[in-house]
């Protein structure tokens, strides 16, 4: 495997990472309105993620240096062509975000309300703009002989952006819930259940018709084709199982099984572009490959050494702060202060 | 040429509104590490009552600064593409060990220390808030890596028009990282002692748990005597070095226009006309700028400060037609209030601390009074210096590399209007944000840290 390869299988890897935890991050973020019903409930659901919400977020960080490190134009391309649907990203996530932090420090329900409507938009606004995007990228894009976009924003919402925005959604919703199924108080996790068991179908069959899409697109026709069949069906397993163990079996089953479909999707999503990071609707010569895009081999190499000593110290530290805050929460924890 | 200057506009407003947050997390970071330290040395309970405290506005500050700082992640790809393509292969790689190593650092076990208290044995609660405080402090070792590429370019070759890494260790070892740095930390190390001097300080004035914070007075005074004593002699380093490599953002700083022989006054205060190219109304220290720093040798042996004329007939000598020519009276004035808050901030420490000593500080009230409203000048400090090092270097992105023109986003893929909504998108969302953000600062700051109230809860 060259660098370029390997660069583009460690992107993928923070966008697994990133999805995984921010997937069940956003789901909360959706749910929290509708699985709380008072504010000591709220301030339940917000904890089971409160700590680690900042974290998960530097995955999408990482994952953002990571290109620009390691394939610049893509990052160039990427971020100015899909300008006004950034924007609108970063604006819900910065509402999010300091949601988070204000909502306590008013002891004030109209003000709490406000934050908690923050947090619900600023995290459906990006799961939904991150599945427009994935979609866009598997379905090609309007890239000119200069690298440069020629869409607009309009061009992004088309019949199969939108399914997969809705798709990305849905399916966090589901996986949202099944962390909350696990960390919340006992007396609140029915809710939850409950809830996951109503996203279980909905997500089945919305990841299906998104692999049936991209099929069409030729997400199974590239040089990574058979990674990429391997994937999708790991990743129907893993939904179809989240579903079942949702219906009969443990917490941790459904979250873990749930979770492995969302991270073996968005490997499918990365195997199907390969040897593509963006393709170009108008002409295939035009488009962005792992090579026309990337970074010269002196950079791919130093970032390599860089990457394979510090991603696994992240993973080993990240996964331990996971086991410290192990366990559910419980109704009127002081945390913290 | 429309969205270049709107794309301008939003670079400098939201970088300059990212860092009204990042000194602080910066210096906050290190001062509430150093109190938890002491409370697990010495078992002194106040010590930690100061660290839940002050770390409770260290929290909100925080927030902002982690939402602000996403807006820069992205930046450089929604309005500068030009410039991501011709400088990604170096910009990129510091941007992304800032992430992998800093960014995950601070933000992992910043969470696990806000919701640990008390959770875990307390040397090991003390070491997270080290880690999140090592954490800050890399990141901006590693963001200003990038920057002071763009300031003073090093270890690279041009190939097929784009800047390509030639060497790696070059990129750390540039010199101007290492005056960057100290400066940037040091600035950050004052702005955290003038904050919690000026809450503590608010607290004595109406006599309130007057032995805690008096602790807390002594802590940041003298965090901020040290930080802008050190930023002071770092910045006469930083100015030596602008005049060696940066002459055209030098010639700005001082506004010299013609070529100026040693030795050479300083000029205090001057009416500056960038159209007739000339001072007015000049008050000047004689020979005091031959004092400050020394201007490089000419060919034939003399030393002469380059002016503006000179520098820009130069660099179309070697660059082509063109304006070279900073905004001069901005980056002039902007490094003058730099140095005259650093030199008030160096002053009000030092009394502050005699009169501590003395014991005789909770009773200057009007003394008390001035250091609350002296936590402004940090912030004034940190604006005014980036305004100097970023709008001197114009219209250079990257010094003599590339300019501008090159680096911004090409019209047909982000159009004026779009940069002009995102624009006006992020301010004004960053003005009601800011409000809200300084408001509950104010209001927490207020609070008694010896009550046990239970909104300063988590969530
Ligand atoms: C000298 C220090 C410094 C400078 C010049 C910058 N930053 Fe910054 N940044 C920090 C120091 C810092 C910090 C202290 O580490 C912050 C501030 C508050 C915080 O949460 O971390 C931070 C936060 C922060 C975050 C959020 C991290 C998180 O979620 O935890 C991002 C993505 C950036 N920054 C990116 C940038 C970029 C792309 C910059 C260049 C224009 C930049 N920062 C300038
Ligand atoms: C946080 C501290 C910083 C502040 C307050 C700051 C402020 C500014 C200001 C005021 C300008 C001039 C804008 C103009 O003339 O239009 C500018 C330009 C620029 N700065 Fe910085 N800067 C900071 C850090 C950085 C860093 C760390 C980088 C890169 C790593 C950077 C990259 C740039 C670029 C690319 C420009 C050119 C774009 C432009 O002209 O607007 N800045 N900055
Ligand atoms: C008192 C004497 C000071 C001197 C002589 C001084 C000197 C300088 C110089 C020459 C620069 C420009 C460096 C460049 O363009 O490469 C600079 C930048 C800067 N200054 Fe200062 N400074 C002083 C005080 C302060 C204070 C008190 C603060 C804030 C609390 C501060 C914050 C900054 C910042 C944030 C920058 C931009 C980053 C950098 O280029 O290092 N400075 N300073």
């Amino acid at each position: 495997m060259d660098l370029n390869t390997l660069w583009f299988a460690l992107i993928a890897v923070l966008f697994m990472g990133f999805f995984f935890l921010e997937g069940f991050d956003y789901g909360v973020g959706i749910l929290h309105p509708f699985v709380a019903k008072s504010d000591e409930e709220r301030k339940a659901v917000i904890q089971t993620i409160g700590p680690v919400w900042d974290g998960n977020e530097v995955w999408m960080i990482t994952a953002g240096g990571a290109i620009f490190a390691a394939f610049p134009q893509w990052y160039a391309t990427l971020f100015s062509g899909f300008y006004l649907a950034l924007f609108l990203m970063l604006v819900a996530l910065i509402l999010r975000g300091v949601g988070f932090e204000f909502r306590s420090k008013v002891d004030s329900p109209s003000w709490r309300n406000f934050w908690d409507w923050m947090i619900f938009f600023g995290s459906l606004v990006p799961a939904l703009l991150w599945g427009v995007a994935v979609a866009n990228l598997v379905r090609g894009v309007p890239i000119g002989p200069d690298m440069n976009y020629q869409g607009s924003f309009l061009t992004l919402l088309n019949p199969y952006g939108l399914l997969g925005g809705i798709a990305a959604v849905i399916v966090f919703t589901f996986h949202g819930a099944n962390f909350l199924s696990l960390k919340l108080p006992e007396e609140m996790a029915p809710r939850a259940r409950a809830a996951a068991r109503a996203f279980a179908p909905l997500a089945v069959i919305l990841a299906v018709l998104f692999v049936l899409g991209g099929y069409g697109y030729g997400l199974f026709s590239r040089e990574g084709q058979l990674l990429a069949y391997l994937f999708a069906a790991l990743a129907a397993l893993g939904l179809l199982l989240g579903w079942i163990t949702r219906l009969q079996g443990s917490d941790a089953l459904a979250f873990w099984t749930t979770g492995l479909g969302v991270l073996f999707a968005t490997a499918m999503v990365f195997a199907g572009l390969y040897p593509y990071v963006m393709p170009s609707s108008l002409n295939p010569e035009w488009s962005l490959t792992v090579y026309n895009a990337s970074a010269s081999p002196y950079t791919l190499r130093v970032m390599t050494y860089v990457a394979l000593i510090f991603t696994p110290l992240v993973l080993l530290y990240q996964g331990w702060t996971y086991w410290v805050f192990r366990g559910r929460v419980s109704l009127g924890e002081e945390g913290g202060y | 040429m429309e969205a270049l200057g709107l794309a301008r506009f939003q670079f400098a407003s939201t970088t300059t509104y990212h860092f009204f947050f990042v000194p602080l997390t910066l210096g906050l970071s290190i001062l509430v590490a150093y109190m938890e330290t002491v409370y697990v040395l010495t078992g002194d309970a106040r010590y930690k009552k100061l660290a839940k405290f002050y770390g409770t506005l260290f929290m909100i500050n925080f927030a902002m600064g982690v939402v602000t700082g996403l807006v820069q992640e992205f930046q450089f790809g929604m309005n500068w593409s030009g410039y991501s393509r011709f400088m990604g292969d170096i910009f990129g790689v510091p941007l992304a060990i800032e992430a992998l190593l800093a960014f995950f650092l601070e933000s992992t076990f910043l969470g696990v220390w806000y919701f640990t208290w008390d959770k875990v044995p307390k040397g090991l609660h003390a070491l997270f808030i080290w880690l999140v405080a090592i954490g800050s402090n890399l990141s901006a070792l590693w963001i200003l890596i990038a920057n002071s590429f763009m300031q003073h370019p090093v270890g690279y070759r041009l190939e097929n028009g784009r800047a390509l890494l030639e060497s790696f260790p070059a990129l750390f070892k540039n010199p101007h990282v290492w005056l960057q740095f100290p400066h940037t930390l040091f600035a950050a190390l004052s702005t955290a002692g003038f904050f919690v001097a000026a809450v503590a300080a608010w607290h004595l004035l109406r006599n309130h748990r007057v032995e805690l914070f008096s602790r807390a007075m002594r802590i940041g005074l003298t965090a901020g005597l040290l930080g802008s004593f050190l930023v002071a002699l770092v910045g006469h380093y930083q100015a030596d070095f602008v005049v060696r490599h940066q002459p055209m953002k030098f010639a700005a700083m001082e506004a010299i226009w013609e070529d100026l022989p040693e030795p050479a006054p300083w000029i205090l205060y001057a009416t500056i006309d960038e159209k007739a190219q000339e001072n007015r109304n000049v008050i000047e220290l004689p020979g005091v700028l031959s004092m400050l720093t020394h201007a490089p040798e000419t060919e034939n042996g003399e030393r002469v400060f380059l002016g503006i004329k000179t520098l820009q007939k130069r660099y179309e000598e070697r660059f082509g037609p063109g304006n070279y020519v900073p905004p001069v009276k901005l980056t002039f004035w902007s490094f003058r209030v730099m140095v005259a808050s650093g030199l008030l901030m160096l002053l009000l420490a030092a009394i502050g601390l005699w009169l501590l000593f003395r014991g005789r500080l909770a009773q200057a009230k009007g003394f008390l009074a001035l250091l609350i409203w002296a936590v402004l000048l940090p912030f004034l400090g940190n604006t005014t210096g980036w305004w100097t090092a970023e709008f001197g270097r114009q219209p250079w992105m990257v010094q003599d590399l590339l300019t501008i023109y090159q680096g911004v986003t090409p019209e047909s893929v982000v159009s004026a209007g779009m940069v002009l909504l995102s624009s006006v998108g992020f301010t004004l969302l960053y003005l009601v944000l800011g409000v809200i953000d300084v408001w509950l600062l104010i209001k927490y700051a207020k609070t008694d840290p010896e009550a046990k109230t239970k909104t300063v809860l988590s969530y």
